[in-house]
């Protein structure tokens, strides 16, 4: 690890004023900053820590939904009695991704600014444009299998690992971030990750310096909600495709359905034409595979992850199945 | 000039050739490591020219006990209860929260020791393997692990059972898992399926996991 010099932050705008100078990185739960800096990935020279601000609760909002404070830790917001009753496909993603333990320290904030878990942005003698700009992309001729389908560059293949941002993007959750000014803003979930494009180190739409402060749900949209997660272990691993579902139907007729996917790209991924499709469609094979094939435009496999194309639409057709049977 | 750059000069010795300079300085070498403080070599190689940030004041309270330590800001919880205070029943294996042999409870939460600051838990309550027993008496999980066979080498052992620890609390505060059916139920009955999803963050090659199911269901009074 390289040397840092460690500072506790005493205010959200005393952290952002921090966190712009240059080599300055925020620590909250740190699973997964540290992780990195271990293996000199990440190479912040000063370390400043949020985990003494008050940014840890889960408040009800005027409107029907909830607040989560970005230092609201995994564990806590899956248990919270709210987000189990409302937003089950949220508590489910969140139960679905690590160990209890890391669970324990990681918060909301931070789980939606995880890195990929690409092997070659982990390996230092690789090239890998995401973590060395322009030195060039290892995965694309190389181990592909957990490598993204829809929206990668030839600048980057990654995915983004992150479950609970999967379900909060099917739940159309806003991002609220603080300035050094002090000043509040309000992202909606669709346009806080971005693609890689030819810039795959700049992962947000997050200005330097712009803190999260908390994670907003609007009230609960009406229908079934599910998480399902395709992965190499029973428990313990990544994604290698899942899909976060909120489907409304009666006597086989759906109303209304919400798909987002993670695993397939640098974001979790939501199409709009897929949920037409379904919308006030019949739950069967015809309109599944309607879904599929729109979830699917310009979908591409490197190789190695070919088989995510056919998983993802077994997948949607089995989360579909699952969530109008009745 | 150092003989064993001086390859342009016809008296120097050949470069493989061990001579007894080699043997002294291989030795001195040997000699640095083994003096060097073992918190430095676990903190990493320092590779780079620039001086040493500012240690931290960190006050945990480990076990019950308080104990005040000066570090550097890159020491892990881990290493500074390994390295720092010689207790070493909480043990490295993966370094990167992949395996669970480190886990220790702050403020009866399991956590990865090695994927934490020293720094971040000033003041903090910290349990390590050390401090479940009351003297000679183990802790019922402890005992439970010596009844069922639950470990092989032993080296995964005092996470599994830290682990265990916070898992059966955690289950208690009615907390649920992937596996819970219902999660609008306030409490998940501690099925066999249910203990292995909340124990899935601990790691045994030698695979005693029948064993260690079985000491976990004893320690919760459930029939084994």
């Amino acid at each position: 690890m390289k040397a840092f010099t460690y500072q506790r932050a005493d205010s959200v705008t005393q952290a952002a004023t921090a966190a712009t100078k240059p080599g300055a990185k925020i620590i909250a739960g740190g699973t997964n900053l540290l992780d990195l800096m271990k293996l000199q990935v990440e190479t912040p020279s000063q370390l400043i820590d949020i985990n003494r601000l008050p940014l840890d609760k889960i408040e009800e909002t005027p409107e029907g939904g909830l607040r989560i404070g970005t230092m609201v830790r995994n564990s806590d917001l899956a248990a919270d009695p709210r987000v189990r009753q409302r937003y089950g496909v949220l508590s489910r993603a969140l139960l679905a991704g690590a160990s209890a333990q890391l669970r324990n320290k990681a918060t909301t904030g931070g789980n939606l600014l995880q890195r990929t878990r690409c092997y070659y942005f982990y390996d230092v003698t690789k090239p890998c444009n995401k973590r060395s700009p322009g030195s060039g992309c290892a995965a694309l001729a190389g181990f592909n299998r957990i490598h993204a389908i829809l929206g990668a560059s030839d600048h980057c293949i990654a995915t983004h690992p992150s479950d609970m941002a999967v379900a909060m993007r099917a739940l159309d959750a806003k991002v609220e971030t603080v300035n050094r000014q002090g000043e509040t803003t309000v992202i909606p979930i669709a346009k806080f990750h971005r693609l890689p494009g030819n810039t795959p180190e700049i992962e947000t739409s997050l200005k330097p310096g712009e803190i999260i402060t908390a994670v907003t749900l609007p009230p609960p949209p009406p229908g079934v909600q599910v998480y399902r997660k395709v992965r190499d272990r029973a428990s313990y691993a990544f994604a290698l495709v899942s899909v976060a579902a909120i489907v409304d139907s009666t006597r086989g007729r759906i109303r209304s359905a919400r798909l987002a996917f993670g695993g397939l790209a640098h974001k979790p991924w939501r199409v709009e034409q897929a949920e037409q499709r379904l919308a006030n469609a019949s739950a069967n094979t015809a309109s599944f595979n309607a879904a599929a094939n729109a979830v699917l435009e310009g979908a591409r496999g490197f190789g190695g992850n070919d088989f995510k194309l056919p998983l993802t639409r077994r997948t949607l057709h089995s989360v579909m199945a699952e969530t109008t049977r009745t | 000039m150092d003989e064993h750059e001086s390859n342009s000069e016809p008296d120097a010795p050949n470069t493989f050739e061990v001579t007894r300079r080699t043997v002294i300085e291989t030795g001195a070498t040997a000699l640095l490591l083994t003096t060097l403080p073992r918190a430095a070599l676990a903190a990493g190689a320092i590779d780079d020219n620039e001086p040493l940030p500012p240690p931290v004041k960190v006050e945990l309270q480990i076990n019950g006990q308080p104990h005040s330590l000066t570090l550097d800001p890159r020491t892990t919880l881990l290493d500074a209860l390994r390295e720092h205070l010689a207790l070493t029943g909480s043990k490295k294996g993966c370094d990167h929260g992949q395996c669970g042999a480190c886990t220790v409870l702050i403020d009866g939460r399991r956590i990865n020791s090695c994927l934490t600051l020293a720094a971040m838990h000033d003041g903090h309550a910290i349990t390590t393997i050390e401090g479940l027993a009351w003297g000679d008496d183990l802790h019922p999980l402890q005992t439970a692990f010596v009844e069922h066979d639950g470990f092989q080498c032993g080296y995964c052992t005092s996470g599994q059972i830290c682990s265990a620890v916070g898992m059966l609390a955690e289950s208690q505060q009615g907390m649920p898992s992937y596996v819970t059916d219902d999660l609008t139920q306030p409490a998940a009955e501690l099925t066999d399926a249910e203990i292995r999803e909340r124990m899935s963050g601990n790691i045994c090659r030698c695979a005693a996991y029948p064993n260690i199911v079985a000491a976990i269901k004893q320690a919760a009074g459930m029939p084994t």
